[in-house]
């Protein structure tokens, strides 16, 4: 029996303030990932100002098992990183609003945040790092059958899913490491494949060679997903012939890959096809004073450490511009 | 054999030390273990003997039905959270609290000890306007990330309004009762059999599913 203990939620020994609306912040970073906390510990050290709103803390990072490629941890658990982070930034003063999103930013010299329940906070900069967050299908059926079949969660609804046929769409290392925690269980496993290879790091294709009740289907794409009070089939169409077929399943997990949490930046600052916001190499955005770092940029590889070292980059760009100014 | 290693034991005890009043909790097995209740069993007894302020008792299910009865305990292994002078608090876990499940059972603990943020005011009065007699049961797995915030808003509203009790069910340790329900996906909070909620809401959405229950 494990336990993933959460140490910083119940930890009372920090030094963090209440964020006040009263006050003009130099700062406020959105977030609450390796990029965001990584960017208050720097501004922080630099001693502005500063002040961050998440609606957790954590982000991907707390959703992910183990992690074997930050520097300095051969392995540690997703949870453990997180409490390390936290811990880190904990030790400053620094204004702190958790378990809220923001909702919408106003632009202009002192730039204003509103938050979900209409709170509103001012800064002179803002650092965007609110991440990404699983994308949908968006094909019939999907959202009908959320809870009843369609999953993307692997790890927490793996169980229900002993003895019975799944599909995992997707074959990135989400896919591939959902393929393998339901071929544990499941009596078969169709990954259903876009591309023709699968793209997932070999040392994850390594293992899903071991077992015998997974078949790949590459160049296919799911239609629609099928069944009234539970998942029944999926609609598959082969990308090739454009042949469609149906498959009998119980369960259908989508792990197609992440989109930016940008929502609130539309229309503040530019954003890319894939509604990622467009950064340059110092995390600047198209709109003066606001900086963006982590999964919701336009930066290529999205990894704890490179979120990390672009939220330090974003907050050393933010403390310059606001000491210009 | 320990369950807990002795860096997992000191967090435990440093958290458990802001605990304000004392805790009872009130376990139920039977005279022949299942493998899970045993395994809870023992869980608690390492676990109460981390505090001073939190005491056990262990029932048999059988032998101790009236007890059973007063708590509306169904099934085993059950946990019930009572305050320091034996009432029933309305925070119940059917399971073992392990892996992520142990932040929301740690939690309730500390919250019905007293050690609690205040709600909003405006949602505490709309907590405290439910009159009807309301059953929350939120079906987990213990390797979910997001179980445990579903878990910890139910509580706290069971805690609040003495109208509302709320159930942690591990839907690996009651299979029927998950299939019963058609749980595929989790978290799943039921509320009287009517409402279901799929995924951690926030604690507003719970609010307002009840109050169309
Ligand atoms: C299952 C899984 C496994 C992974 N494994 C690895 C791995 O082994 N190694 C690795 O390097 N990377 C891994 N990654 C990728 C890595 O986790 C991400 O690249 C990294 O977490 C991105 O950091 P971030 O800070 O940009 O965003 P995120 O981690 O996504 O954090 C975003 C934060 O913003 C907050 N937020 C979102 N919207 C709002 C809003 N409106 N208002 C306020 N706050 C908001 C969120 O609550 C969250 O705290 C994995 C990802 C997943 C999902």
């Amino acid at each position: 029996m494990d336990f993933n203990i959460n140490m910083t939620a119940f930890s009372t020994e920090h030094r963090t303030v209440p964020l006040q609306s009263s006050v003009l912040y130099d700062v406020i970073i959105i977030g609450g990932g390796p990029a965001a906390l990584t960017a208050a510990v720097y501004c922080m050290r630099k001693g502005v100002k500063t002040g961050l709103i998440a609606k957790d803390i954590g982000g991907q990072v707390g959703e992910t098992s183990g992690i074997e490629n930050y520097l300095g941890y051969k392995y540690i658990e997703g949870h453990e990183l997180v409490n390390k982070f936290a811990e880190h930034v904990k030790q400053f003063e620094i204004g702190f609003k958790e378990g809220i999103g923001v909702s919408r930013i106003i632009d202009g010299k002192e730039k204003s945040i509103i938050l979900e329940s209409g709170e509103q906070y001012r800064a002179k900069a803002i650092i965007l790092a609110t991440g990404s967050k699983w994308k949908k299908l968006n094909v019939p059926g999907e959202d009908k059958l959320i809870g009843k079949g369609v999953a993307y969660c692997a790890i927490c609804d793996a169980p229900f899913f002993a003895e019975k046929r799944v599909v995992v769409v997707g074959g990135g290392n989400s896919g591939v490491e959902a393929a393998i925690d339901l071929a544990k269980v499941a009596t078969s496993v169709t990954v259903v494949q876009f591309l023709d290879a699968l793209t997932a790091d070999k040392i994850l294709l390594d293992k899903l060679k071991e077992f015998s009740n997974v078949k790949v289907l590459y160049e296919h794409a799911v239609e629609r997903i099928l069944g009234e009070d539970r998942v029944s089939g999926v609609a598959i169409v082969d990308r090739k012939t454009q042949k469609v077929q149906e498959l009998k399943v119980d369960g259908i997990f989508i792990q197609i890959g992440l989109i930016p949490n940008s929502e609130m930046a539309k229309g503040l600052v530019e954003i890319n096809e894939r509604g990622e916001i467009i950064v340059d190499c110092a995390c600047r955005t198209s709109a003066e004073g606001i900086f963006a770092a982590g999964d919701v940029t336009s930066v290529p590889y999205k990894q704890i450490i490179i979120a990390a070292g672009e939220g330090a980059k974003a907050a050393l760009s933010a403390c310059d511009y606001v000491m210009r100014q | 054999m320990a369950l807990f290693d002795e860096k997992v034991s000191s967090q435990l005890k440093s958290i458990l030390s802001g605990m304000k009043s004392d805790i009872q909790l009130a376990f139920f097995t039977q005279e022949i273990e299942c493998p899970m209740c045993r395994e809870t069993r023992l869980f608690l007894e390492e676990f109460c003997a981390l505090s001073g302020k939190l005491t056990l008792s262990v029932y048999d299910f059988v032998k101790d039905k009236e007890k059973a009865e007063t708590h509306r305990v169904d099934k085993i292994p059950a946990i019930v959270v009572l305050d320091s002078k034996g009432n029933d608090t309305g925070i119940k876990f059917y399971g073992l609290p392990g892996g992520y499940e142990i932040n929301s059972f740690i939690k309730s603990l500390l919250e019905a000890s007293g050690q609690k943020e205040e709600l909003p005011a405006l949602l505490m009065s709309r907590v405290m306007a439910i009159k009807k007699d309301i059953h929350i049961q939120v079906f987990v797995t213990l390797s979910c990330p997001f179980c445990p915030a579903a878990v910890m808003a139910a509580h706290r509203l069971a805690l609040e309004n003495p109208n509302i009790r709320a159930d942690m069910v591990e839907s690996t340790t009651f299979v029927p009762l998950a299939v019963r329900y058609g749980v595929q996906s989790v978290p799943m909070t039921v509320i009287n059999e009517t409402q279901k909620l799929i995924g951690a809401q926030p604690i507003e959405r719970l609010v307002e599913a009840i109050e169309n229950a």
